[in-house]
C-alpha cells in the first residue's frame, strides 16, 4: 500500500515554543490513523501545519494522490491544500453559524463546480445547470449525514452533535482523499460518541477516505484506530498498534502526568 | 409556471407598476423638479450603498473609499457626456467610468485584501484621498477645485434602469458561486480556505465589483446634478453611504435601499430646518441606531415578491432570522 502522506521533520515554533518539534508521519492510503497526546501537545498544530493555516518553520509534507502524483504541501495556502484533496474539521466548530445548513455543504461543494461570472450576473443556462447539480449533490451529502430534514436551518441553531456532523458533512463535499478530524468527539455524551465512531468508520469505506483523527480522550482511538502516534510537548513519543502504544511506559508518563 | 415566468410575474409587475405610476407623477407635475432631484438622489445612493454593502456587508471588509470610486464615476460621466451629445456620451461615460473605478479597485484591492485585518480601510482613505487631490490637480480635464459643469442629464427612465439593473445584478452575484464564496469570507475566513476557497480572489472579486458599481453611481450623480467638484467626494461622502448601508442593516441589500429612501426624505423634509438640520439628522441615525443595532433590517432581506407564500419556500442567504434565545443557548453548547 503506498504512502498518502509523508511528513519529515516537521517542526514549528511560535517564539520561543517548539509547538511541534521534528514530527514525522507516514499515512497509507485508506488508513484510520490516531493522533493522541494531553491537552497542548501540539496536536492541533500539526493539523493546522498540514493544511497551510501556518506555515512550517522546518520539514516537508508531501501529499500523494493516485491519479496526480507526489506534491508537496508544506507552506502552501489552506484553499490550495484543500483543493489537492485534504478535508478537514475544527476543534472549536467552525461553522458558517448565520448561513443554513444547507449553503455550508453548498459553499464546500461548488468549488468544485465552476461557472463564469458573467452567468452569475445573467443567470444564464450554466449558472442554472450546475446550482440545481451543486444544490441535488448537497443534499444528499446532508441525507448521508442525517441532516437532510434540517438543511434550511441555520447552522448556529442546529444541536451541538449535529453541528459537528455538518462540518464532517461540509469537509466531504470538498471530495477530499485524506480528511483530518480534529477531536471530533469533544463534547459529545458516551452515547453519541460510540455513533460518531461507527459513522467515522462507515464514511472511510463509502468515500475511500484516509483519515487521520485527533483525540484527547483515548477510548475512541483506541477502538477504531489501526495505528495511533502519541504527540507529547511537541515530540512523537511513540507510535504503533494500539495495543503497543497502550503498553508504552513512556504514554502512561506522559498521560499520568497531565492527570496529576 | 416556468421559472422565468413566475420571476417576470412576481418581480416584474410590482417594479413596472413602481415604474409607471412615478411617471405618471412626473407628467402629471406632482412630481416636481424639487421632487425630481430626492428621486434622482435615492436612486443614486441606492447604487452606492447596495455596492458598499457587497464589499462590507456582505464580504465583510470595511472601506472607508467609496466616495473615491464615485468621483472617478462622476468626472469619466461629465467629461466623456459634454463631449459626446445623445445617450452615447452618457452612457458610455458611466461604462468608463465603471470600469475605471474597477481597475483602481482592483490595483488597491489586490495588494491590501492579502493580508487579513483592516488595511483595506487605511489603504481605500488614501486612496479616495489621492483620488480627489488628483482631480483637483488636473486642471485642464476637470477644471480644479473650481469644478467642472454637466450638460446633459438623464431622466427618469434611464434612473430607473440603471438602479434596478445595479441591484438586480449585485443580487444575482451574491446568490452565485461567486457570492456565496465572498460570503463565507465574511462567515469566518479560516473556515472558508480549508474548503477550498481562494479568500484573496473572492475579497478582489468582490471589491473590484463593488467599485464598479461605487463609479456608475457617482457617474448617476454627474449627469443629474449638473455640477461636481472634487470637494463634493470627500470622506464625508463616503462616510455618509457608510451611514446608509449601516443603517439598513450590513449584509442586507433590502436594508440598504429602504435606508437609501428613509435618509433621502428625511433629508429633503428636513430643509425646512436649516440651522438644525443637520442636528436632527443626527440625532435620528443615534435613536435608530440604539433600537436597532444590527440596522433596519439586520441581514434579513424584504422580498418585492407580493406572492412569495406561493413560491417555494428558500431562505436567503445570510437570513439571521435565528430567535435570540435560540442562539444564545446555542452559544453557551460551543464552549463545551
Ligand atoms: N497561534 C499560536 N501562537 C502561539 N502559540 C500557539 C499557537 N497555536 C498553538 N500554540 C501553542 O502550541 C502548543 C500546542 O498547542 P495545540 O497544537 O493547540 O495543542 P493540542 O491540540 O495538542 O492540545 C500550546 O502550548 C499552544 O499554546
Ligand atoms: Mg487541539
Amino acid at each position: 500500500m503506498s504512502d498518502i502522506l509523508a511528513v519529515e521533520g516537521l517542526t514549528r515554533n511560535f517564539g520561543g515554543l517548539a509547538a511541534v518539534s521534528n514530527v514525522n508521519l507516514r499515512l497509507g492510503t485508506g488508513e484510520l490513523v490516531g493522533l493522541i497526546g494531553p491537552n497542548g501537545a501540539g496536536k492541533t498544530t500539526v493539523f493546522n501545519l498540514l493544511t497551510g493555516v501556518y506555515p512550517p518553520s522546518a520539514g516537508t509534507i508531501t501529499f500523494t494522490r493516485q491519479d496526480r502524483g507526489p506534491v508537496s504541501i508544506g507552506g502552501r495556502r489552506p484553499y490550495a491544500i484543500c483543493r489537492a484533496g485534504v478535508g478537514r474539521t475544527f476543534q472549536n466548530i467552525r461553522l458558517f453559524k448565520d448561513l443554513t445548513v444547507l449553503d455550508n455543504v453548498v459553499i464546500a461543494l461548488q468549488q468544485n463546480r465552476r461557472y463564469p461570472l458573467l452567468s452569475s450576473f445573467l443567470r444564464l443556462p450554466p449558472f442554472a445547470k450546475a446550482e440545481a447539480e451543486i444544490h441535488a449533490e448537497s443534499l444528499e451529502l446532508l441525507r448521508i449525514m442525517g441532516l437532510d430534514a434540517k438543511a434550511e436551518e441555520l447552522a448556529r441553531n442546529l444541536p451541538y452533535g449535529d453541528q459537528r456532523h455538518l462540518e464532517i458533512a461540509r469537509a466531504l463535499a470538498t471530495k477530499p482523499t485524506l480528511l483530518l478530524l480534529d477531536e471530533p468527539a469533544a463534547g459529545m455524551n458516551p452515547n453519541e460518541t460510540a455513533q460518531l465512531t461507527r459513522l467515522i468508520a462507515r464514511l472511510r469505506d463509502e468515500f475511500a477516505l484516509t483519515i487521520l483523527l485527533i483525540e484527547h480522550d483515548m477510548s475512541l482511538v483506541m477502538k477504531i484506530c489501526e495505528r495511533i502516534y502519541v504527540l507529547d510537548h511537541g515530540v512523537v513519543i511513540a507510535s504503533g498498534t494500539p495495543a503497543e502504544v497502550r503498553a508504552n511506559p513512556k504514554v502512561i508518563e506522559a498521560y499520568l502526568g497531565e492527570e496529576a | 409556471m416556468p421559472p422565468i415566468v413566475r420571476t417576470l410575474l412576481t418581480r416584474g409587475v410590482p417594479l413596472l407598476a413602481l415604474y409607471l405610476v412615478v411617471l405618471g407623477l412626473i407628467g402629471a407635475g406632482i412630481i416636481d423638479a424639487y421632487w425630481m432631484a430626492t428621486l434622482a438622489l435615492i436612486c443614486v445612493n441606492i447604487v452606492l450603498a447596495v455596492s458598499l454593502n457587497l464589499i462590507t456587508g456582505f464580504t465583510g471588509q470595511f472601506s472607508l473609499g467609496h466616495a473615491g470610486f464615485m468621483a472617478i464615476g462622476a468626472y469619466a460621466t461629465a467629461i466623456i457626456s459634454n463631449a459626446v451629445a445623445g445617450p452615447a456620451g452618457f452612457l458610455g461615460g458611466l461604462l468608463a467610468g465603471g470600469v475605471l473605478a474597477a481597475l483602481v479597485g482592483f490595483l488597491i484591492g489586490l495588494p491590501t485584501l492579502r493580508l487579513r485585518g483592516d488595511y483595506l480601510a487605511i489603504a481605500t482613505l488614501g486612496m479616495a484621498e489621492i483620488i480627489r487631490v488628483v482631480f483637483v490637480n488636473l486642471d485642464s480635464v476637470t477644471n480644479g477645485a473650481a469644478g467642472l459643469t454637466v450638460t446633459q442629464n438623464m431622466d427618469w427612465n434611464w434612473f430607473f434602469v440603471l438602479t434596478v439593473g445595479s441591484v438586480i445584478l449585485i443580487r444575482n452575484y451574491l446568490r452565485s458561486r461567486q457570492g456565496r464564496d465572498a460570503i463565507a469570507v465574511r462567515e469566518d475566513e479560516i473556515a472558508a480556505e480549508s474548503i477550498g476557497v481562494d479568500t484573496t480572489r473572492a475579497k478582489v472579486m468582490s471589491f473590484t465589483i463593488g467599485a464598479f458599481f461605487g463609479g456608475l453611481g457617482g457617474g448617476m450623480y454627474a449627469s443629474y446634478f449638473y455640477f461636481i467638484k472634487p470637494d463634493l467626494f470627500g470622506f464625508l461622502k463616503s462616510i455618509d453611504i457608510l451611514v446608509i448601508v449601516v443603517l439598513g442593516g450590513l449584509g442586507s441589500l433590502s436594508g440598504s435601499i429602504i435606508a437609501a429612501i428613509l435618509l433621502a426624505l428625511i433629508s429633503t423634509l428636513l430643509q425646512g430646518f436649516t440651522e438644525i438640520r443637520m442636528i436632527l439628522y443626527a440625532l435620528l441615525l443615534v435613536v435608530i441606531m440604539i433600537f436597532r443595532p444590527e440596522g433596519l433590517m439586520g441581514s434579513r432581506e424584504l422580498s418585492l415578491n407580493v406572492f412569495s407564500r406561493l413560491g417555494r419556500r428558500r431562505p436567503a442567504l445570510a437570513t439571521a432570522q435565528a430567535a435570540p434565545g435560540a442562539s444564545e443557548a446555542q452559544g453557551k453548547g460551543d464552549e463545551r
